[in-house]
Formats: C-alpha cells, structure tokens, sequence
C-alpha cells in the first residue's frame, strides 16, 4: 500500500510496498519511483475531477520488476490516494495458458471439421497442409504413402495456396520418412537435419530452413501417410509442448486422410460395378434416331429396376433391337437383376427378328435362376427402309409402345403378352409398323403414367396425360421427346416419391436436310 | 486454331446475321442445318466462344421469348433445344473449339428441378474453351449426385445454374452442401434475380450475369475456400417463423381450396373442360409455389415480378388476367395467419393493379 497526495508526493509507504519499491520513500516525487502506468493512474485520477473510485474491474495493472500488479486507488478525505497493489502475476500465468489451451482446442476442433467434411483425399491433404501452416509451422509438407516410388506431395508455405506434385524417390532415403510412411509400427516424430534434407523437400521461395520434424499421420489399419514441418531459420525450435500439439493434430489429419482414402477405394469399386449397370447414351444409328432418358426412385442412387438398351444390327440393313423393361421391385438388388436380364438378351441377339423367341428364352432363363422377381418388358425392332423406318413391337406385360404421327395423332401399339419369369410358357402379339419421316416411337415404364402429384396432388399422371402431351410432340427430335416426357412426369411430381422412371424415343429423322449431308455431321449415316 | 487473320464474330453485325440464320433452322426444326451453319462459321475463323454465346445462347433466348409471346408450344421450345443441344455437341468436336487443358478443374451443374440445360451447358463449353478441365454434370443434378461427385474429384469450384426461381430453395441447399465440403460456388441464371441479388442472401461465393463474365471471374483469381461452420440459418433469420416450410408442405391443399372457391366466385369456370381446368390448378400451384419460395427468401419483389408476368403470359394466351387478383385474395384468406405471406400476397395485388393502369396507359 502506498498513499500519494494531490501534488503527486509519496505520503506513506508500507512495508510490503517498500519492499517492492525501495525507492519510494515519503516527500519524494511518485514519477521518480513508480512505473509511468501507476504514475498515469494517479494523475489521471486527480484530473477526473469526480474523485470517486473507478468502477470496481477498472483498476489500473502493470508491470513492477517483472511481476504482474494491479493497482486499486481509494481516495482519502485530503484529496491523497491509497493505492493498494495486488500480485497477480500467476493469476495472469493461468489466464494466459487458459487462452492458449482455447485457442489450440478451437484449431483442433477446426481440423476435425474441416478434415471430417470431405472425402476427397487431395483436399484433405490441402486442407493438413495449410492448417500445419497456420499455427505451427513456416512450411507444412503433407505425403501420402507411395504408389511404387512415387510420392504423392502436398506443399504449402505459411499464408500461400497448397501445391501438389508427385515426387519419384525412395522413402527410405530420407531418415524417419520411410517408418513414418509405413504407419506401423508406431513411431515418434524425428527431427532432421536440415542439412540432410532432399531438395524436394524444401519449398521455393522459404529461405533458410532452422528445423524440421516428420510426424507419421496415423490411420485406420491403414497408412496415411507422413507430415513434415518446417520452420525458418530465424523462427525458434520445436518446444515439446508443440511437438505435442503437432501428433494431437497429425492424428486428426490422419485420420481424415485414411478416411478419405477408403471412401475413394469404395466409391472406385462401385464405379467400376455400375457402369456395367447404367443406361447406355443413345444416339443414331443406321440413319434412325434413338434416344433413351432414365431417372431411378431413388434420387442418391443412378441405377434401379428399369432398363434400357438398342443393339445395333450386326449386318447394316438388318433391324437394331432396342429393349426397355422394368424389373418387379427398385433399388440396388432390382438393378442388379436388370445386368443378368440385359446380359441374357445379349446373348439371345442371333434371335433378335424372332421376338416371342427371345421373351421365351428369357422368361425360362429367368424362371431357373434364384430370383423370385418377374419383369416386363417391351422389344422393337427398328430398321431405315428409304425415308421411313420399319418397326416390329412386342410387349410382355408392358405398357403399350405409342406411336406419335406426323399430324400429332398419337396411336397405342397394338401388342400384349404375359409377364416375364411368372409362367412357364408364355405367348405374346407382335406388331409392325412404320415410322415415316418426324414420326416417333415411345416406349416407357410405368414410372412414367403411375407419377403421382400434379397441382391438387394425389393424381396419377395416367397415360391419357402421357398422349395428350406427345401428340404436341410430332416432329420432334427423339431426345427432344424424352426430355419433355420427363420434365411434365417430373414436374408433376413435385417433390413426391416415385418409382424408376424410363422412356426411350425411336425416330424417323425428318429427311428435308439429306442435301446438307457433309461428313461433319451424323448426318453422313443417313444417306 | 486459325492465323492471327481469325475473323472474329464478336462485331455485331455478322453475330446477328449469323444468330438470324440459326434462328430459322432452329425453328424449322432442321438440325443439320443448325449443325451445318455452325460448323461452316469454325471453319471460315470464327471464335467457338463468340459463336456458342453471340449466336447459340442469342438464338436460345429468342427461343424463350417466342414461347412467353405463345408464338411456340413448351413441345417446340423442347425441340428448339434439342437441336440446339445437338449444335453445340456438333460444335464441341471441331478442330477450332479444342483446347488444351491449362486451368484448374470446374464442376458445372443445374439444381435438381432445373430443365433448363443448356446455359450450363455453353458455360461447361466456354470454360472448356478458356483452358479448364470441365465435368459437366447436365440439367436435373440431385444435390447428393454433386455432393458425391465432388468427393471423388477434386474441384476448384462449382458452377451452378438456375433459371427458375422456385428451385431457390433447392439451390440454396446445394451451395451449403457444396461449401460444407470446402468447394465455393458460383450461380448464375435467371432464378437468382436481377443482378443476382439473391446469390447473396444464399450464400453463394459469386455470382456472374452470364457464361462470359463467369468465365471471366474465374480466371481473375480463385474463388476462396469456403469458411466452415457456417450456419445457414444465419443467412435467412426469417425462416424461424416456419412460414416457408407451411406453406411449403401444404401446397396441394391450398390450391384446391382456392381453386374450389374461385369456381364459386366465376361461375364460368365450372364449363371449363378438363384441359382448362388443369391449367387453371397448374397457375395457381405457380402461384403457391413463387409465394413460397418469395417467403424463404423474404422478398417482395421475386412475387410481384413473377405474378406481373403471369399476367402478361395469360394476356399473350388469350386468357383474361381478371382471375389473378381474386386468387390472390383468396390465398390470403386461407393463409390469413401468416403475417408474412398476407405483406407478400398483398404487394402481388398491388402490382397488378399498377401494371394493369401502365399497361392501359400504354395502349390508350
């Protein structure tokens, strides 16, 4: 405690102020022997005019010999002030290491959500190497484990933008990065000469390195892969407390990064299994147009239950067979069965003019497997005879083919057979037509007509919906069609569930622009 | 591509001849024309860019106007696309408009529900042209789609299209799903409003009039990496009033009760036939639908816009606009408790008064 007068006079000094402020002894001025904050204090306390204590958590603090005191003044009647210095060095120890404890758990929670958030491996790798950056290191190197001898490397420099590139080396080169890349056993982040380090290893434009250390990222049963940081040669060492730090944030990136890799190798055998699955892209052949358009129940999933193909012709002049069906049931398992069902017609395609053949085949091929599902289906043979194209339909217990004319009349193909897989023998009724030149042909499941919404909801979109829209359709192109036969089944479900939605449009191209045939075009397949 | 005498299309003139011609082929539904025309401009020097958007994009958007003007049927403006469609693929695989890959990598998309593709699909184009790796990812993308693709690629951005406003809300979730996995968005197209004043408001990292600026906003610098922990109830506060999400939900039901009422109120509506009387059903869940997405937004205008030109469509229809105000106010009155949707339906009506005494002026 040490009282000072109006004048800025020390007045009295205790013995526990003395000891801190030897020279403070009375009559001499407080400028000379206190700290110019505490000094500040007292005038500005004077000078206030009200001379009423500051609000309480206002007191004035500073530095006193390198301890931490804070400073509350109680005004006496004679116009003098008692200040009264309270240590709070420690107090300010535990607040300061507080903070610091916040702000490494609020950068670690950053990591996690930012890591947890993608599942691409590349931008976890960026996302390591810049947050390393961030608070602990000049330059972050992120390496994934090798394909071979190539290193997949991730680069970043405080405050820059990632780089990657692929380096060729031996991992066992480098001292730590082979052990640390192998992820097991576990091993301790190493230091590095800096020295010793690979040029690969030091980013352009960083100056002289100071320190280096390999942390190993840890991943699930999985390596995935090794961090280095690296510091300047100006900036202090790695203390122990942020080698800590730097395992507790290696094993979020890791585990990010494993997590990344697995969703890759996942996603990449799925790829691989449904390409096989996907409707295929249409377009013309043999001088007739198709053209297919395909949209599952399930929004997340691309494949389903319904299914399309057209198999050209093996001799040019012989009719392309398109098939569009719908497996009894959706999802992955209806899809699965639509592979085995494609893959059999596939190889009934020798017997492709024989449609009640190819349907018969099937259907026994279908009663002797395992599954218990039926299907539908609808065939067409199309072949370009002069303008026009020749069809033949038939249909196993699909909805009917209708046929848009050239005056928008839209006629329904008059073929009817039984389910597939069902029965042992089934019959079917096969009829032909022909296309002339802007007429269409659309097949469609019945995905399509059994749309339920429209503007009062509850509806079925129904087929005399499905005709009075194709019949504004004639002379369309045949992927016009089934684009506007899913927009209006689309839009009149709203935001409803659905089943597997399928048309495919098989056209006669409208021939007036023969003359423009100049082999850019597609059109050199129509003359 | 060509010697530095490369007769560039962007003069107006030629664009517009050019555009003219296309517009004819185009509406004659003659696709090899289109194809032809387009072609024979790359191969006498003109730039793929300035013949996808001087040209292609021009003829698309008189395509949009004929319809609006009934001088076309949704069916012609389908194929009218189509052959457009068609062109640019035609387009795509000329010596002229192959470039190498000197960029990033852009994701280009439409919001699920959007059937307009083709904007996105000469953006994925010029953006090719201009030297970046392009997945185009076409019309009608559900979010989870995009979500996966975007995991398993490593895109700069996403480029993101939509022309209709009632796919905003869709939208919106999109672009948080995409900037939750650290991948900024770009929108652009009609939905998000004269001068993409709603990009903001759903959180969007940037917004372009069209296919050239966006280009050119992507080459300036790259987009920011999205902030994470972002919470998108922050960007739209109203939404807590659960307005939206009512009216929303109950769509189908309003638009039978109004739709019943209104058949009280004009007596000529029970002779519609079964045709008319969808259409009729089909406006008023338009109308359902823009109040809703004009509440999850908390803009006025996105309503008052859309219903001045629902009146001037019906008008270009032959169907008198006299119908709309009284729906409106039918509307209001199942919807009487929302205090929101009452100030919105309200500014409806009274533009349709002002654009009726405007329109009025204008023929006197």
């Amino acid at each position: 405690m040490l009282i000072a007068d109006v004048q800025g006079i020390v007045a009295r000094c205790n013995d526990a102020a003395e000891a801190l402020l030897p020279a403070a002894t009375p009559g001499t001025p407080l400028a000379d022997v206190v700290p110019d904050w505490l000094r500040d204090a007292h005038v500005g306390l004077n000078s206030s005019g009200a001379r009423d204590a500051p609000e309480a958590g206002r007191a004035a603090a500073g530095d006193i010999d390198g301890r931490y005191f804070e400073a509350h003044p109680t005004v006496r009647d004679d116009g003098s002030v008692a200040w009264w210095l309270v240590d709070d060095t420690d107090h300010r120890l535990v607040r300061e290491a507080l903070r610091m404890e916040r702000e490494l758990s609020a950068f670690l929670a950053k990591a996690s959500s930012v890591l947890l958030s993608s599942l691409n491996l590349e931008r976890c790798m960026d996302v390591t190497a810049q947050m390393a950056t961030e608070s602990l290191a000049d330059a972050a190197l992120v390496i994934a484990p090798a394909r071979g001898h190539r290193l997949p490397v991730v680069t970043c420099l405080r405050g820059g933008t990632p780089e990657t590139a692929t380096v060729t080396v031996n991992p066992d080169a480098v001292p730590g990065l082979g052990e640390a890349l192998r992820g097991f056993p576990p091993v301790p982040s190493r230091w590095m000469d800096p020295g010793g380090a690979p040029a690969w290893m030091k980013p352009e434009g960083m100056g002289p390195i100071g320190s280096i250390v390999i942390t190993p990222l840890p991943g699930h049963g999985v390596p995935a892969g090794a961090l280095v940081l690296l510091r300047r040669a100006e900036a202090a060492a790695f203390s122990e407390e942020e080698e800590v730090f730097a395992r507790l944030f290696a094993a979020r990136a890791g585990a990010g990064m494993s997590a990344a890799r697995l969703y890759a190798e996942q996603s990449s055998i799925s790829e691989l299994l449904m390409r096989e699955l996907l409707p295929p892209a249409l377009h013309q052949i043999s001088g007739v147009d198709f053209a297919g358009g395909y949209r599952p129940s399930a929004d997340h999933e691309r494949i389903g239950g319904d299914f399309y193909d057209v198999h050209p012709a093996t001799v040019e002049g012989d009719a392309s067979l398109v098939l569009l069906g719908d497996v009894c049931g959706k999802g992955l398992e209806a899809a699965v069965l639509t592979g085995r069902i494609r893959n059999t017609l596939h190889a009934l395609l020798p017997f492709a003019d024989d449609h009640q053949r190819m349907l018969n085949l099937l259907n026994t091929s279908m009663l002797s497997s395992h599954h218990t599902r039926f299907a539908t289906m609808v065939l067409a043979s199309a072949v370009r005879r002069g303008s026009a194209v020749d069809l033949k339909l038939t249909s196993g217990g699909h909805p009917r083919p209708l046929i848009v004319r050239a005056d928008g009349t839209v006629e329904e193909a008059d073929t009817q057979g039984a389910l597939i897989g069902v029965i042992p023998a089934i019959a079917s009724t096969t009829i032909t037509t022909s296309l002339a030149p802007g007429e269409s042909c659309v097949l469609y499941t019945d995905g399509i007509t059994e749309a339920k919404g429209g503007p009062m909801g509850g509806d079925l979109f129904g087929e005399e919906r499905l005709k009075r829209a194709l019949s504004g359709c004639a002379g369309m192109p045949a992927e016009g069609i089934v684009e506007h036969v899913q927009m209006l089944a689309s839009q009149w479900l709203g935001d409803g569930s659905h089943d597997d939605m399928a048309v495919v449009v098989i056209s006669a191209p409208r021939t007036h622009h023969l003359s423009a045939v100049n082999g850019h075009t597609r059109g050199r397949y129509t003359a | 591509m060509s010697t530095g005498t490369t007769h560039r299309l962007s003069d107006a003139e030629p664009a517009e001849r050019s555009a003219e011609l296309l517009w004819n082929a185009v509406s004659a539904g003659d696709e090899c024309a289109a194809a032809d025309l387009l072609l024979r401009l790359l191969d006498e020097g003109a730039d793929p860019e300035s013949v996808l958007l001087d040209v292609i994009a021009r003829v698309q958007g008189r395509v949009g106007e004929e319809w609006a003007a009934n001088r076309m049927s949704v069916a012609q403006e389908h194929a009218a696309t189509a052959i457009n469609e068609r062109a640019v693929a035609a387009l795509s695989t000329h010596p002229a408009a192959r470039t190498a890959t000197t960029r990033g990598r852009i994701t280009v998309a439409c919001v699920d529900g959007e059937w307009h593709g083709l904007p996105a699909r000469l953006l994925a184009e010029v953006l090719k042209l201009r030297g970046w790796r392009v997945d185009h990812l076409g019309s009608q993308v559900p979010t989870p789609h995009l979500i996966g693709h975007l995991h398993r690629t490593r895109a700069d951005a996403v480029a993101l299209s939509s022309s209709i406003p009632t796919r905003l809300p869709t939208a919106h979730a999109a672009i948080t799903a995409c900037q939750a996995i650290g991948v900024p968005v770009l929108v652009g197209g009609a939905a998000f409003g004269p001068e993409g004043r709603y990009a903001k408001p759903l959180g969007a990292d940037a917004w372009a009039p069209d296919a050239r600026a966006a280009a050119d906003l992507l080459a300036r610098e790259p987009l920011p990496r999205p902030e994470p922990d972002h919470q998108q109830l922050d960007d739209l506060p109203h939404l807590a009033d659960q307005e939206y999400t009512l009216v929303s939900r109950s769509s189908a039901f309003l638009v039978r009760e109004v739709f019943t009422a209104l058949e009280d109120a004009f007596p000529a509506m029970r002779a519609y036939d079964d045709v008319q009387r969808e259409r009729t059903a089909e406006d008023l869940a338009h109308i359902v639908d823009h109040l809703a997405t004009a509440l999850y937004l908390d803009d006025d205008e996105l309503f008052t816009r859309f219903i001045a030109w629902t009146a001037r469509i019906l008008v270009a229809r032959g169907v008198p606009a006299s119908s709309l105000p009284p729906a409106l106010e039918l509307l209001a009155r199942e919807l009487k408790d929302f205090s929101r949707a009452v100030r919105i339906l309200g500014a409806g009506t009274r533009a349709l008064v002002t654009d009726r005494t405007t329109a009025a002026r204008i023929t006197a």
